[in-house]
């Protein structure tokens, strides 16, 4: 479903991507993991379209279609999720409304009619169940006043709203205690199918003990060094990152 | 920048004017307000309008403003539109009583109900003739012409306006509507003076709707006096909607009393320029004014905040929010000036501006300025002028929101503050209604008022 080839990005002239290829087909679930400051949650704001990061070269194909032509919302749309590193607060716009206007943008493209107000306040009802999110955060203004934990889960729900045929997750993990990485952890498993693919970026091994990756790549200074299965995550998780860097000949 | 001399001639033509039209500007009045029309007529001749070289009507041009060929009547007009159709729509989410002005008089009010009794609405003009008990003592007293141009040359012209006066301890639980509709066929010029008064433990609500019929220039410089009792409530909403060619300088001067609550709220949805001053005198211990504005702007216009809050006796709470979105080549200002006396101790006093700029030649000036003489005083201010939120606006272009809508929503939540004031749901819900559809471009007059403008 998505194919990036050879992509390169970077902001105010600075590469940080400086050549991604990635294949990812349905119903696969990929870990890219990699040091700090290697360009993860760029790589994944390009894919969801934030025009703060100029690509400069390479193709992103997305089931057939130019991906890097998308605006960030018809991405959205076609099926493309991105769950934030640092989920964003806007004072002022309610969680209710602001996924009501989600999930009808969503209908609207697939040429349903908007979801009515009931049905949709149980639609809310059984994701939140879904992601054991606290019915009182719903209530409240986009994030505002969420606890880091809160953020995390919150973006899980959303997913959920929206049922998405990529998910790309941005350490969603990082920052949660055992428990919520576990509610997380089960939120992305009820939702996975054989159809939608996930694409979980993660510092830590941990996460994987729950979502178990068909492919692991390492992402260092703008490129993937190494892709391998499962196994990588653990041999990553015992020789730490300075391994990858051993093996490239740096110290 | 302005031309000093398109002033001075300006100032001489008003002048003039005054002088050739006395007889008829005087006519309807009782002497009392007659003796200080001249006074305020001699202050006018020495102060003329306001240069921008005074620090509150820096972004002011009233050499342009008031330039052109402007029509003014000095007598009560015979109305040849037949208005009487305005009285058979009503108003689906806002059960009022309400009251027409047009043209800056008193033109009629809905006969059918019935005010609690010593509940005085109508005309200034006729209204302090029968009750020159009330005007005598009050008229003019707190507008204070002797320093200001503009005042007094609305004091000097001024024939009628609007009167309320609610007596002691009586509630008037229904807004009190007001019409405010500005019909001529020519450029047009107008004084309307207003007086309210709530009196001691009185409490109303009023909702002024300003209005423009006709795409002609009006230009409409009026003054309202207002005086809350001791224990008074008193909620004043005002949406201002005239056309773009029109401009108003809406002056207020408020006098409160021991233990009374003001609310101003006042949403400028439409206007080439809207010039607002706000002088609230907090005169009596443990009163609290609420001022609070909000203005969408685009294209051309120009909107002018200004507000002057007198922390006049100890214990008194004043708060101050206005908030603004310019679009297109808007310009606006924001002056808001908070003294506190010597011996107004235990002063909480509270003041934001904050704006939202859509493009690189939208303009905004702001600035606060607190005088405090007393020691005893939380005074908090802040001024902020900005763009969208891009990371917000992008978290909601990635949840599949179009990037129209989701600027909407953001625009909305920012405007939202300033609606959430209004403590009245059905009015709440009629200016969120009319904010949501100007941010959208859509044709913004108060669809639901029973006025149809357009
Ligand atoms: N908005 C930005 N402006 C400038 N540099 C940025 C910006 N965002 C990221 N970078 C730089 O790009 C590199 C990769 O960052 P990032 O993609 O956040 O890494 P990771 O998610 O792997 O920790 C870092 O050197 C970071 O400083
Ligand atoms: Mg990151």
């Amino acid at each position: 479903m998505l194919t990036i080839k050879n992509l390169k990005a970077g902001i105010n002239g600075k590469e940080i991507l400086k050549g991604i290829d990635i294949f990812v087909k349905e119903g696969e679930v990929h870990a890219i993991m990699g040091p700090n400051g290697s360009g993860k949650s760029t790589l994944a704001a390009v894919l969801a379209g934030r025009e703060l990061f100029k690509v400069t070269e390479g193709e992103v194909s997305y089931f057939g279609k130019n991906l890097l032509e998308m605006k960030p919302e018809n991405r959205a749309r076609a099926g493309i999720f991105l769950g934030f590193q640092y989920p964003i607060e806007i004072p002022g716009v309610s969680m209710v409304n602001f996924m009501r206007a989600a999930v009808n943008e969503h209908r609207k493209f697939r040429g349903l009619n908007p979801l009515s107000s009931s049905d949709f306040l149980k639609l809310m009802r059984e994701k939140k169940e879904l992601v054991e999110i606290d019915s009182k955060l719903t209530n409240r203004s986009v994030n505002e006043g969420f606890s880091g934990g809160e953020k995390k889960k919150n973006e899980i729900f959303q997913m959920a709203m929206l049922e998405p045929k990529l998910a790309i997750l941005d350490e969603t993990d990082s920052g949660l205690d055992i428990d919520a990485l576990r509610v997380v952890a089960n939120g992305v498993n009820k939702l996975k199918t054989k159809e939608n693919s996930t694409i979980v970026i993660t510092h830590y091994q941990r996460l994987l003990d729950y979502i178990v990756p068909d492919f692991v790549h390492v992402l260092y200074k703008g490129r993937i060094v190494k892709s391998a299965g499962k196994e990588l995550a653990f041999e990553l998780e015992e020789k730490g990152y300075d391994w990858i860097k051993k093996e490239l000949g740096e110290e | 920048m302005e031309n000093i001399d398109e002033i001075k001639t300006i100032n001489e033509e008003l002048t003039g004017l005054f002088q050739e039209h006395v007889h008829d500007i005087r006519k309807n009045s009782p002497e009392f307000i007659n003796a200080k029309r001249e006074e305020a007529f001699a202050d006018f001749k020495k102060l003329g309008l306001p240069s921008q070289n005074i620090e509150e009507y820096r972004y002011m041009d009233f050499g342009k403003l008031f330039k052109g060929n402007y029509t003014q009547l000095y007598e009560p007009q015979k109305l040849t539109v037949d208005f009487s159709s305005l009285f058979k729509c009503n108003v689906p989410e806002l059960d009022s009583y309400i009251i027409v002005l047009v043209n800056g008089r008193y033109y009629r009010s809905d006969l059918k109900f019935k005010f609690p009794k010593g509940v005085l609405i109508g005309g200034l003009s006729q209204l302090s003739k029968e009750h020159p008990e009330i005007m005598e003592t009050y008229y003019n007293k707190y507008a204070g012409s002797e320093n200001n141009g503009l005042a007094a040359l609305n004091t000097a012209f001024a024939q009628d306006g609007l009167f309320i006066y609610i007596p002691k301890n009586t509630e008037i639980e229904k807004p009190i509507q007001i019409i405010n509709i500005l019909v001529y066929e020519k450029d047009f010029m107008v004084h309307p003076r207003n007086f309210i008064m709530a009196d001691d433990s009185s409490s109303a609500k009023i909702v002024v709707c300003d209005h423009t019929l006709t795409p002609w220039k009006y230009l409409t410089n009026s003054v309202t006096e207002i005086i809350l009792g001791n224990n008074a409530r008193l909620d004043i909403y005002n949406i201002q909607d005239e056309n773009n060619s029109s401009a108003h300088i809406n002056s207020v001067f408020v006098n409160q009393s021991s233990g009374s609550a003001f609310v101003s709220n006042i949403a400028s949805i439409h206007g080439g320029t809207i010039r607002n001053n706000i002088h609230v005198t907090l005169d009596g211990e443990r009163s609290e004014a609420n001022i609070f504005g909000l203005y969408l702007t685009d294209r051309k216009q120009h909107i002018d905040n200004f507000t002057f809050v007198d922390h006049a006796k100890p214990n008194c709470v004043s708060s101050q929010l206005y908030k603004g979105v310019l679009d297109d080549e808007a310009t606006g200002a924001f002056n808001g000036k908070i003294l506190v006396r010597k011996d107004a101790q235990n002063t909480n006093a509270f003041q934001k501006n904050n704006n939202v700029l859509l493009t690189n030649e939208a303009r905004m000036n702001t600035k606060p300025q607190l005088e405090i003489y007393a020691d005893d005083v939380k005074c908090s201010h802040g001024a902020t002028v900005g763009q969208i939120n891009e990371d917000a606006l992008f978290y909601m272009r990635s949840r599949g929101i179009s990037e129209k809508e989701a600027r909407l929503m953001l625009m909305y939540a920012f405007a939202f503050e300033v609606i959430g004031k209004i403590n009245f749901a059905p009015l709440q819900e009629r200016i969120t209604d009319l904010v949501d559809k100007r941010l959208r471009g859509e044709l913004s007059r108060c669809s639901n008022c029973v006025v149809n403008c357009r």
